[in-house]
């Protein structure tokens, strides 16, 4: 671990300044994820700014009819929130189906968008890692690799988004708003994320000393038809191997609106409009869910360790529906973790 | 009057709860030493080769780093073999850091950073540069199937028992027959507390070592052989052990870092390794093993064959005793037994909580459903109908053995009757139900061990014993068993464990530490007890005068006539007549040789499981699990339904998660931390239930006991695997059962 110093920041302004003016500058919120990095030497910052102090930490509603959640909120306060609860359980469940009770309480919303991959190669500076060192290979491929993307990724890096409040976000078609050197400009949440290509070390569209101000939900929260539904090598405190936002607007038995997102399987949360689009006007049953599975995993590509993600992730797909069909209540927030 | 003393088989809570609650018990990194500087390891990153280059010059630029040692300038210590060999150590070359330039496992340490700060000393072993010379290594047991050997006769090769009958042609004739084979990876320790040293320099030169170990006097041996010191010159403590399973019964590297810089820098110094260090120093190893059983028409076994094959380093020849208890745990008349181990570029395996057994008893109790399967029977009639009255592999009788009566008490009260046999026939939705059986057997052990009871005017009594203590209640019973042997309130009694300067004791494992130091306080109590009846019957009116050790009891305090209670002393009385401020007595215990030829000494336990299984999705919940044991005398119904329940956690994660995963093109494990090696939540475990059958055992040993810490993982993952099977359909061969095994 380098030597830092540590400057805690009272405005964005200021926030962003610092980290103009520094050399190797990092954020740091929660430090659940950045400091276990510099630990392991696969960061290696001098000087971090401290977002806790910002006043980024209040979730509150918007003119629109949507909901804004500060950046530095912690995750356990966004999952608990009555107005998180009720409207957006599908992101209440997500979250608190993710790490531990300790983490979710020093982990913040904005380090959760940016926590990095827990690809094992990643980790581990004595292997090869696109990611972590540009130009030195991917350990993963040909590797161990159990916890790997089978969609979008490329022969530079299958790593996968480990997040699962993401997954929701995704979804739920958050924005991400952002303040930086040039002024601030809103993201919208699929256009975040981005798959490997050939610059793995860029896991997201935000452009250096940007900070991550809020997120916002739109006022569509499907409480009423949701799951999010999570498997794991261990019931929790895990990362998921497959994991599935699944959200549903039903008339009848006729499905009217309808988003999934699926997390562990790519680089970013996965969608496929096109296959969400199976959905629509169709009957929520196991059969029309098994048709949107097959359409979503048919480009799916295994890297031996995790082939069977493909076959998980199509059973995953339809039992997700079949869960929202049945409708969730908020406050059920195990309803769907593993039995 | 009634006795209030008494509390062998009570349940009274540790002793030492208290002083772990709030922090006041000292781990070995804990300890605070004047003028301390911090070591920390630079581990290789190759798996075999050698050591071109150690970049020290940049690092020792920094203001305050002290010293980057390595192979390069590490003084010379002992040359021959046999003074780098511990207690435990197996046949061959034990290890020596920093030694060469040779790199034998990844991991491996190559060079020890000191500073003035932790911090520092962190960051500069995170700039050394260390080239390499990279050499082709071999980590994968699977590419060794045909290059296994029979072990050499080392330290703790165990050599299968001759062979019995005629197991092929049994086969052949056999109604029913299975072959499978049975693997599971390579697993680590991995107790809370990392492995430390902190060794205290003191001015004249000696040194006190406070250090991560399961035995003081193997460290304060391997410490003054190696750098050739009298014993007086190192005395080394361990209090507590948060956690060990067998990962301190050697001493491991930080040992010999700390020592060897403390003496060059004559200075206090303390080693922590990182949670991934904790993946280079032994483990159980990756096993393959296959078995084959043969039935007769009347569903009793006609042959067994259990192979074995499993790694070990290149320097050393680990052999875990995996297939005898094959030959033991039923009754078969035609038998073969077979071991084998290859040699890879890995670290040398260690002794992990049962080893050998918990690797053997999966294998074994599995392939035994598969054979009822096989037969058409019930898989606990199965085991019923081949119980072994005798160890046919001794040919002895046992001590004592109560497992039949273990598997009727628990299939009551798991209402195993109520099971149908076929697979996949319970089910609640989507999950699949299913229960499983399994059990095994265990070595009830006995060692030398040596203890010190000292009583003080006031009454108290303190016992002493260098024995270490792992979280399993060692201090706990100790004060019991003192307590009792003397009738004092368990108040007036303290235990003082792991010190070089307390009375020998061996290192805590193998489950015989409660028979090993237990008879060591008793008898020392014992003999202090004799020094104050003569005390006592020096005293004016005594009423004990004439009256011999067997003719009286300690109790409540007092010393009286068993056969008149009312004709009793005070024993502070006692005490404060005699005038002495303290009196003491010590006292060795062996075993007794003449019971263990006569008598097979074994504990057994059985494990019923019930497991839920999503049949979409493949996870797995283990519902119910009942471990029934019969380990002889139970001292502490507490400390040992604990070391039982956790036993079950083990299993449950050796059978659904445990594992460490090597990348074998780098010849590392990949998974070398706390997130990603997993090991069961709190929502992982359901309900579990303990009971124990106990036995009268007058041979094993003066107390009765067989020990707990061990038996307890016997069985557990087979009965998960069997209930998986049960449930599914699926049989599953190679742990751990992950989701995608079953989809
Ligand atoms: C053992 C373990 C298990 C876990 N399991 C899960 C799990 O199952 N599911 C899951 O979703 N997560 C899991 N997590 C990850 C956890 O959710 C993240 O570590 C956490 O969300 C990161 O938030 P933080 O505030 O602590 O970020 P930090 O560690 O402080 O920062 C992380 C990164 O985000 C950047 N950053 C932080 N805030 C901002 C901002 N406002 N704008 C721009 N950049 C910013 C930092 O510079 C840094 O690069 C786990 C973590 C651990 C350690
Ligand atoms: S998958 Fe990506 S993160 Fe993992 S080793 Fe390959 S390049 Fe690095």
């Amino acid at each position: 671990m380098n030597p830092f110093t540590l400057t805690r920041a009272e405005t964005v302004e200021g926030a962003v300044r610092d980290f103009r003016d520094s050399d190797s500058p990092a954020f740091i919120a929660g430090g659940t994820n950045i400091i276990d990095l510099m630990k392991e030497n696969v960061a290696r910052p001098t000087h971090l700014i401290g977002l806790n102090k910002l006043p980024l930490n209040t979730i509150e509603p918007t003119a629109e009819g949507g909901l804004r959640l500060g950046a530095t909120a912690t995750n356990a306060d966004t999952a608990w929130h009555p107005e998180v609860q009720c409207r957006y359980p599908l992101l209440s469940q997500a979250i608190l189906a993710g790490a531990s009770p300790q983490l979710r309480n020093m982990a913040t919303n904005g380090g959760n968008l940016m926590q990095r991959t827990r690809c094992y190669y990643f980790y581990d500076t004595a292997t090869p890692c696109n990611k972590r060192e540009p130009g030195s290979g991917c350990g993963a491929i040909g590797g161990y690799n159990r916890i790997h993307a089978i969609l979008g990724a490329s022969e530079q890096c299958i790593a996968t988004h480990p997040s699962d409040m993401c997954i929701a976000l995704a979804a739920l078609e958050a924005e991400v708003h952002v303040v930086g050197p040039g002024g601030s400009r809103v993201i919208k949440f699929e256009d975040f994320h981005r798959l490997p290509g050939n610059t793995p070390e860029r896991d997201n569209t935000l452009e250096p000393g940007e900070l991550i101000v809020a997120l916002e939900l739109p006022k569509k929260g499907f409480e009423k038809h949701f799951s999010y539904l999570k498997l794991r090598d261990r019931t929790s405190y895990a990362f998921a191997l497959v994991s599935v936002a699944a959200v549903l607007e039903l008339d009848g038995s006729t499905i009217e609106d309808a988003r999934l997102a699926l997390g562990g399987v790519a680089h970013k949360p996965w969608r496929d409009k096109a296959a969400e689009a199976l959905l629509i006007g169709q009957p929520a049953t196991t059969s029309t869910f098994k048709k949107v599975a097959e359409a979503v995993l048919k480009d799916a590509v295994g890297q031996g360790t995790n082939d069977f993600k493909i076959e998980l992730g199509r059973r995953a797909i339809v039992r997700a529906l079949q869960q929202a069909t049945a409708g969730g209540k908020a406050s059920d927030v195990f309803l769907n973790s593993n039995p | 009057m009634t006795i209030n003393t008494k509390y062998v088989g009570k349940a009274p809570n540790r002793v030492e709860g208290p002083a772990k609650v709030t922090g006041t018990a000292k781990y070995s990194a804990e300890f605070e030493v004047p003028n301390l500087a911090y070591g920390v390891v630079v581990s290789s990153t190759i798996a075999k080769g050698r050591i071109k280059s150690i970049g020290a010059d940049k690092v020792l630029a920094l203001p305050g780093v002290l010293q980057v040692f390595s192979h390069e300038n590490v003084p010379r210590q002992a040359w021959f073999d046999r003074a780098w060999k511990d207690d435990i150590a197996p046949g061959g070359s034990p290890f020596r850091p920093l030694h060469d330039d040779e790199v034998k496992f990844s991991q491996q340490p190559v060079a020890l950073v000191v500073a003035e700060t932790f911090e520092l000393a962190r960051y500069a072993a995170g700039i050394l540069e260390v080239e390499y010379k990279e050499e082709k290594h071999e980590t994968d047991i699977e590419q060794k199937r045909d290059e296994g050997h029979a072990p050499g006769k080392g330290k703790s090769g165990y050599k299968p028992p001759k062979s019995r009958g005629n197991a092929n042609k049994a086969l052949d004739e056999a109604e029913h027959r299975i072959r499978e084979e049975y693997i599971h990876g390579t697993q680590h320790h991995n107790p809370m507390e990392l492995y430390a040293s902190t060794v205290h320099y003191h001015p004249d030169g000696k040194l006190t070592i406070y250090d991560k170990t399961q035995g003081v006097y193997n460290c304060q041996q391997y410490v003054a052989k190696v750098f050739g010191l009298s014993k007086d010159d190192a005395r080394v403590i361990n209090l507590y052990n948060g956690g060990a399973f067998g990962s301190g019964l050697r001493p491991q590297y930080e040992l010999f870092l700390s020592v060897m810089a403390a003496l060059e820098l004559k200075r206090s110094v303390r080693v922590t390794l990182t949670r991934q260090q904790m993946f280079s120093i032994g483990h159980r190893p990756h096993t393959l093993q296959t078995l084959e059983m043969g039935t007769n028409p009347d569903g009793t076994l006609a042959a067994l064959k259990h192979y074995c094959l499993h790694e070990t380093s290149r320097f050393e020849e680990y052999t875990e005793n995996v297939v005898n208890w094959s030959g033991m745990l039923y009754q078969c008349d035609n038998v073969h037994l077979s071991n084998q181990v290859a040699a890879l570029d890995v670290y040398t395996p260690q002794d992990m909580r049962a080893p050998g057994a918990a690797t053997g008893s999966f294998a074994l109790e599995v392939a035994m459903d598969e054979m009822a399967y096989a037969a058409g029977l019930d898989p606990l009639d199965f085991r019923i109908r081949n119980y072994a009255e005798t160890d046919q592999s001794e040919n002895l009788p046992f001590s004592s053995k109560r497992l039949r009566d273990c598997y009727h008490l628990g299939a009551e009260k798991f209402c195993w009757s109520k099971r149908p046999m076929a697979p996949r026939s319970m089910r609640e939705g989507n999950r699949l139900i299913g229960w499983g059986v399994a059990g095994g057997v265990w070595d009830a052990q006995m060692n030398k061990a040596s203890a010190k009871a000292t009583i003080t005017a006031d009454g108290y009594l303190t016992v002493e014993s260098a024995a270490g203590e792992n979280g399993t209640g060692t201090y706990t019973i100790m004060t019991q068993i003192a307590a009792e042997t003397l009738g004092l309130p368990l108040e007036a009694v303290t235990f003082r464990l792991g010190d070089t300067n307390m009375p020998e004791a061996p290192v805590q494992g193998g489950s015989w530490t409660a028979a090993t130091v237990g008879t060591a306080v008793q008898k020392a109590c014992q003999a202090l007890g004799e020094k104050l009846l003569k005390l006592a019957q020096k005293m004016d009116d005594s009423p004990l005068k004439g009256a011999s050790l067997d003719d009286v009891e300690f109790v409540n305090g007092q010393l009286r006539l068993r056969t008149a209670p009312e004709q009793s002393v005070v024993l502070r009385d006692v005490l404060q007549t005699s005038g002495e401020r303290e009196i003491a007595a010590d006292s060795t215990a062996i075993p007794n040789l003449i019971n263990m030829a006569k008598y097979s000494m074994h504990s057994h336990n059985v494990v019923f499981a019930e497991v839920m299984v999503d049949e979409d999705l493949g996870t797995v919940h283990v519902s119910r699990v009942l471990n029934v044991c019969a380990a002889g005398r139970i001292l502490n119904q507490k400390t040992a339904r604990s070391q039982v329940l956790g036993s079950v956690v083990w299993g449950i994660s050796m059978a659904l998660m445990e594992e460490t995963v090597p990348d074998h093109r780098f010849g590392r494990y990949m998974n070398h931390n706390y997130a990603e090696y997993h090991i069961p939540v709190n929502a992982d475990i359901h309900n579990i239930e303990v009971l124990f059958v106990e036995e009268e055992d007058p041979y094993v040993n003066p107390l009765g006991v067989k020990g707990i810490g061990e038996l307890g993982l016997l069985g557990v993952a087979a009965a998960i695997t069997n209930a998986v099977y049960h449930a599914t359909g699926k049989r599953v061969r190679r742990l751990p059962i992950y989701l995608d095994k079953l989809l």
